[in-house]
């Protein structure tokens, strides 16, 4: 049975959007049920596959009974399986929320078909052993991303999602042309296979330009700075799950989990490849938050924000060394966690007030306690403020950066997680604290005053359950609590090229 | 050889269109020029000299057959254009419906 | 245009005597390309595109009643729900053999036979029915879309 599971991720969701698709219409509130109980047992069957991998080691599933180089591959070692929690965690909780946001649109069902694809395509590409399967789960999960930054259909959200599905199409024509020139050079698209072939060929400068192509294309998805300009558009014109969705694990599990796996699974990392990851990672570091604090449409300041963290990441990735990689690793984690929350708290804003622009806002503590205190726990929690899971993560990258000689990139960093608490006080300043503005007094573009109550039941338990590991994360560091979660997620990179012999070891070949 | 740097001319006409055409409907066609430059690459890269279809027949000796596994990975490659060229169209009619116009420096009401 | 005059009614005689005449034997080609799917070039994608075709080429040529009585948008959109069920429900039936989209079949049949290749045809016809279902439900999206405030129509110039 164990090995079976891998094949669970891709099947429960796709059945589960089609039969949404199938009975949705018809039946009113089947596709609440159908999608959260798909969700749920995603999350479980994830949770259970970080304790078979810490029992089993790496699991490779044979599709079709067809043996890896010549069929199709999934594998889940630690850091498919790391991902894999991530992602179903927090599409868990988005779907919870949607129960009650996603109300005052008229076709629900067709909203959870969109979700469930998204979610069978990230965990296809977490879970994929094969370079072409990826590039088809990659697709699957950004046309369907496309789809729902367009749900709204009205101006923002068309214009853009017309920017989005350029630059996304752009990204996925490089890492298509990339997987060409590599499969030319090794004739095979297992990725154990292509490490395996390089390692005896000697990587050349074909190998090179490809990994400049994967660089850009999956930054491009991954929204790295000079590859950045579609997501402030996207990310808040997307209704709120969504934005929740995109900036929460879809930029990850696309972008940076590719780029990762790519770079020191197969092709093998070198110092040219992290300096430019280095460089690129300080780059969207600075970049995003400077242009974070210049923001009063309150999600577009989050997307922002998104660009900025996910610097950090890739810049512990770019130091290479394994405190790093565990860093990094964490700070993906938690970045989903509480950037997450922060769009479900926008959104819950957004369903009270009926605005985004933090100038029309202010005293909402007052009225809406529960998203107050999960809004100002998750701005800590990305700040860095000593309780809260941020803290650790970008401790741990600062220190490793330090550690590596790196002092000047460790400089920044703690500039920026600076400049990110300016803004974050910025925002708990303008929208919760203080005395409500004069155009929620008198109702004017606004919702009344007297009008704004706090969001739904289901809405409200989302937020909380994610502010319950905002505060919390920080004990995933401790060994006995975590078990293996982060090690062996660690030990998946640190290992490098081995990643092919434990593939065709665990095969028996 | 010089086929694929024809693939390649292909590929920047196509990157070209994206990038300095105004019209919403040239910049969709330029995405399809480069994706069908890309498409064209990989299949070229299973190609071989004098080389036959990949088609097993049933009295016919196989010899010096092209690759055929590119061609099905270009097909599938082809077949997500499609879906991705469909969405696209949809959503430029929507922002025709919305803007009335395809002219992208006239489509700005997101700032920053 | 000619048939402007009557422009619900789909296009002049010509077009529509040669339709009724072609667009059997293009249902009947795709069904062909479908089914040999597994012996000679073709298969579920190719099929499903040229069955699609023969109901676009109705409703092109007698208007959209007509094309919809044949095929209307719910029952294209369930069809198409349906095969990608389908497709599911035949690589999760792999496991019977131990393996998901395991070939399940013990007797695959002869080679160049049209009972032959075990699953390959059934998978066809599932992809057939996607793919047919989803580019008509496209086309009929995209042509049919109304302009309800704002923008003009793009037909009367630009």
């Amino acid at each position: 049975m164990g090995s079976h599971l891998v094949t669970l991720f891709v099947i429960l969701p796709l059945a589960a959007a089609f039969l949404n698709l199938l009975i949705g219409r018809k039946m009113k509130g089947a596709p609440d049920i159908l999608a959260n109980l798909a969700t749920l047992a995603l999350l479980i069957a994830s949770v259970f596959s970080v304790f078979a991998v810490a029992k089993n080691g790496i699991f490779v599933y044979k599709v079709g009974s067809w043996v890896p180089p010549i069929g199709i591959a999934m594998v889940l070692d630690g850091l498919a399986a790391f991902m894999l929690v991530t992602v179903n965690l927090v599409a868990f909780l988005c779907t919870v929320y949607s129960v009650n946001y996603m109300e005052k649109f008229t076709s629900k069902w067709s909203f959870y078909t969109l979700f469930l694809l998204m979610l069978a395509g990230m965990n296809g590409v977490i879970i994929s052993g094969d370079m072409f399967n990826l590039f088809v789960f990659l697709e699957i999960a950004s046309v369907a991303s496309y789809a729902l930054v367009a749900f709204g259909t009205e101006h923002e959200e068309l214009e853009a999602t017309f920017k989005y599905m350029v630059m996304g199409t752009v990204g996925s024509l490089f890492i298509l042309l990339g997987i060409a020139l590599m499969y030319s050079y090794t004739s095979t698209l297992n990725m154990a296979d292509i490490s395996l072939t390089l390692a005896q060929k000697g990587l050349g400068n074909i190998t090179l330009f490809v990994s400049i192509l994967f660089i850009a294309g999956f930054g491009l998805k991954a929204a790295l700075v000079p590859f950045h300009a579609w997501l402030p558009d996207a990310h808040p014109s997307a209704p709120a799950p969504i934005s929740a969705m995109l900036s929460g694990v879809l930029i990850k599990s696309l972008g940076i989990y590719t780029i990762v796996r790519v770079l020191y699974n197969v092709i093998g990392v070198t110092k040219e490849f992290t300096n430019i990851l280095l460089v690129l990672g300080v780059l969207s570091m600075i970049v995003g938050a400077l242009l974070a604090m210049g923001q009063w449409d309150l999600k577009r300041l989050l997307a922002y924000s998104s660009i900025s963290q996910v610097g950090y990441i890739i810049l512990g990735i770019g130091i290479g060394t394994p405190l790093a990689i565990m860093g990094a690793l964490f700070h993906l984690f938690n970045h989903s966690v509480f950037k997450s929350l922060l769009f479900l708290n926008s959104g819950a804003i957004e369903y009270a007030s009926g605005t985004r622009d933090m100038r029309l806002m202010g005293g909402l503590r007052e009225k809406l306690p529960i998203t107050g205190w999960t809004s100002l726990i998750a701005s800590m929690s990305i700040a860095g403020v000593p309780p809260f899971n941020g803290f650790f993560s970008k401790l741990i990258i600062i220190f490793a950066a330090v550690q590596a000689g790196y002092i000047g990139y460790g400089f920044w960093a703690a500039l920026v997680s600076v400049l990110t608490l300016a803004y974050f006080i910025s925002v708990q300043k303008n929208v919760f604290f203080g005395a409500p503005s004069k155009a929620m007094l008198s109702g004017r573009d606004v919702a009344k005053w007297d009008d704004i109550k706090e969001p739904p039941l289901f809405m409200r338990l989302s937020m909380i359950a994610l502010a319950i590991i905002c505060i919390f994360g920080g004990l995933l560091l401790i060994p006995a609590v975590s078990g293996n979660f982060l090690n062996a997620a660690t030990e998946a990179l640190t290992a490098g090229r081995d990643y092919a012999n434990t593939i065709f070891g665990s095969l028996g070949l | 050889m010089y086929l694929y740097f024809l693939c390649l001319i292909l590929f920047i006409v196509g990157i070209y269109c994206i990038l300095r055409k105004r019209n919403l409907i040239k910049i969709i066609i330029g995405i399809i020029i480069a994706e069908y430059a890309v498409n064209l690459f990989f299949a070229l890269a299973g190609y071989r000299i004098d080389g036959r279809a990949p088609i097993y027949s049933q009295d016919q000796a196989i010899a010096n057959m092209v690759d055929p596994l590119p061609q099905a990975l270009v097909l599938t490659a082809i077949v997500i254009g499609l879906a991705v060229t469909a969405m696209m169209v949809a959503i430029a009619i929507r922002i025709y419906e919305k803007y009335g116009t395809f002219d992208i420096t006239k489509i700005r009401k997101l700032h920053g | 245009m000619s048939g402007s005059k009557r422009q619900e009614k789909g296009m002049t005689l010509i077009v529509k005597t040669i339709t009724r005449l072609t667009v059997g034997l293009i249902l009947l080609y795709g069904i062909y390309i479908l089914l040999h799917g597994h012996v000679s070039p073709g298969g579920g994608f190719a099929g499903g595109v040229i069955i699609a075709l023969s109901f676009i080429h109705i409703m092109l040529a007698y208007g959209k009643e007509t094309a919809f009585s044949k095929l209307s948008k719910a029952k294209a959109s369930l069809l198409e729900s349906l095969g990608a069920i389908l497709f599911i429900a035949i690589g999760i039936l792999g496991f019977t053999g131990g393996y998901f989209f395991f070939n399940f079949f013990t007797d695959k049949g002869e080679a160049f036979r049209l009972f032959s290749a075990g699953i390959i045809p059934l998978c066809n016809i599932a992809i057939s029915m996607k793919v047919g279902a989803g580019l008509f439900t496209i086309f009929v999206i995209l042509v049919l879309l109304k302009f309800k405030t704002g923008g003009k129509d793009p037909r009367q110039g630009s």
